[in-house]
């Protein structure tokens, strides 16, 4: 059966993504954060981990407000990167697993009745394609498989912190309920507190990052508890995503170990990084 | 606890990006989605005024656009920040040039308030 092996909490900083892509790992503003995924990118190999679900956000780069999916998932071939306004990023389309991707999407609609928006063509942008070379070897290709699971956290009205817990608790009985052996990571990206607009641009509250960062391992129930509204004055309004986060952690057994953890915030974003293993599973 | 709808009114500075917005901002949000297009791209660079009378962009927005008026295009615009910071492809304006225009500063005023100037 599909076992979930790791949780992973990310930020997903564009910035971070060219930075990477012009080969700037070493350079003293950047050398904090890429460092700091070392650690997380050695342990996940050894746990060979097979399929990485992600739960991340679309920045305007596939989908639009003609039509807005309040949570989409992919169950193709591949992720093509997306033009998010720059040209594409110089990295090979993600695999995916459609085998496993339509269990989850049977599971996840049928079982837990998650209405799911199901993808067959997706591009990917910063929400995923940020954190995953930094977790998976991309050369001389994808160590790794996806299931992106894209959800709204831009157009308000936003799915909850509840919703989002919930997400990840049906998102362990999908993976369980997979008759192949398999090991699956669950990724929650986003955050932590930043503010992109308004006069309150440039808004970060480190407390308020380690603070969640602390929580989320131990007592996950307060975070679930909060409104957007408590998100967007801790963190900044743009700091609302950190509800994915809480899908990922609802994923996990009730326990889990902290493996390691890193936290950066050198400009706009508190840049955090937790890697938690799944007790239920070691 | 359920949520209730938010009051964009209530954290200063801040414009939640709901349904009133998104309804005012779709044109404007429309147009910077089209600039994920290189084509798009090359159209703007070769004649601003023409993609955005494509677009069916306002008198007022299209003002708002030559003056970078960025605030004004969120809060009385509906401009969502995802989509109109791709407005920097095109201008060559960053993300925290629209930010020190947001917060009324000079780029080298805000970032004297960032530790770490160069990470971005």
């Amino acid at each position: 059966m599909g076992r979930i092996v790791a949780g992973i909490g990310s930020s997903h900083v564009p910035a971070a993504g060219a930075a990477f892509d012009q080969g700037k790992q070493n350079a003293p503003e950047w050398k904090p954060l890429f460092d700091g995924y070392r650690p997380a990118m050695d342990w996940l190999r050894d746990a060979h981990v097979d399929v990485a679900i992600f739960i991340y956000n679309d920045h305007g780069s596939e989908f639009f407000f003609d039509k807005y999916p309040t949570f989409a998932m992919g169950v193709a071939e591949s992720y093509a990167p997306a033009d998010e306004g720059w040209g594409p990023r110089p990295l090979d389309p993600v695999p995916g697993d459609p085998g496993f991707s339509w269990h989850v999407a049977e599971s996840l609609i049928r079982e837990s009745e998650f209405d799911m928006t199901v993808c067959q063509e997706l591009s990917v942008d910063h929400g995923l394609l940020m954190p995953l070379p930094l977790l998976w070897s991309h050369q001389p290709q994808w160590d790794i498989r996806v299931v992106p699971v894209a959800v709204n956290v831009v157009q308000h009205p936003l799915p909850t912190a509840r919703r989002l817990w919930k997400l990840g608790q049906a998102l362990r009985k999908a993976v369980e309920s997979y008759p192949r052996d398999i090991r699956v990571a669950v990724l929650g990206t986003g955050g932590l507190s930043h503010q992109l607009h308004g006069e309150r641009f440039g808004f970060r509250n480190e407390e308020w990052d380690r603070s969640f960062m602390e929580r989320i391992v131990s007592r996950p129930e307060e975070l679930v508890d909060l409104t957007h509204h408590d998100y967007m004055v801790q963190g900044g309004a743009e700091a609302v995503e950190m509800i994915m986060w809480l899908g990922m952690r609802g994923a996990m057994s009730p326990e889990v170990r902290l493996v390691h953890q890193n936290y950066y915030a050198p400009m706009l974003t508190g840049m955090g990084l937790l890697l938690l293993e799944d007790t239920a599973s070691s | 606890m359920s949520e209730s709808r938010q009051d964009s009114g209530t954290i200063e500075g801040t414009y939640v990006f709901d349904g009133a917005q998104s309804s005012k901002g779709y044109r404007l949000n429309k147009f910077f989605f089209s600039l994920n297009r290189a084509e798009n791209r090359a159209a703007y660079k070769e004649d601003p005024e023409a993609l955005m009378e494509r677009f069916g962009l306002s008198e007022w927005e299209k003002r708002k656009l030559r003056e970078k008026d960025w605030l004004a295009l969120a809060r009385e615009g509906g401009a969502n920040i995802y989509f109109m910071y791709k407005m920097g492809s095109v201008t060559g304006d960053s993300l925290q040039h629209i930010g020190a225009a947001f917060r009324g500063e000079t780029l080298e005023e805000f970032l004297s308030t960032r530790k770490v100037k160069g990470a971005r």
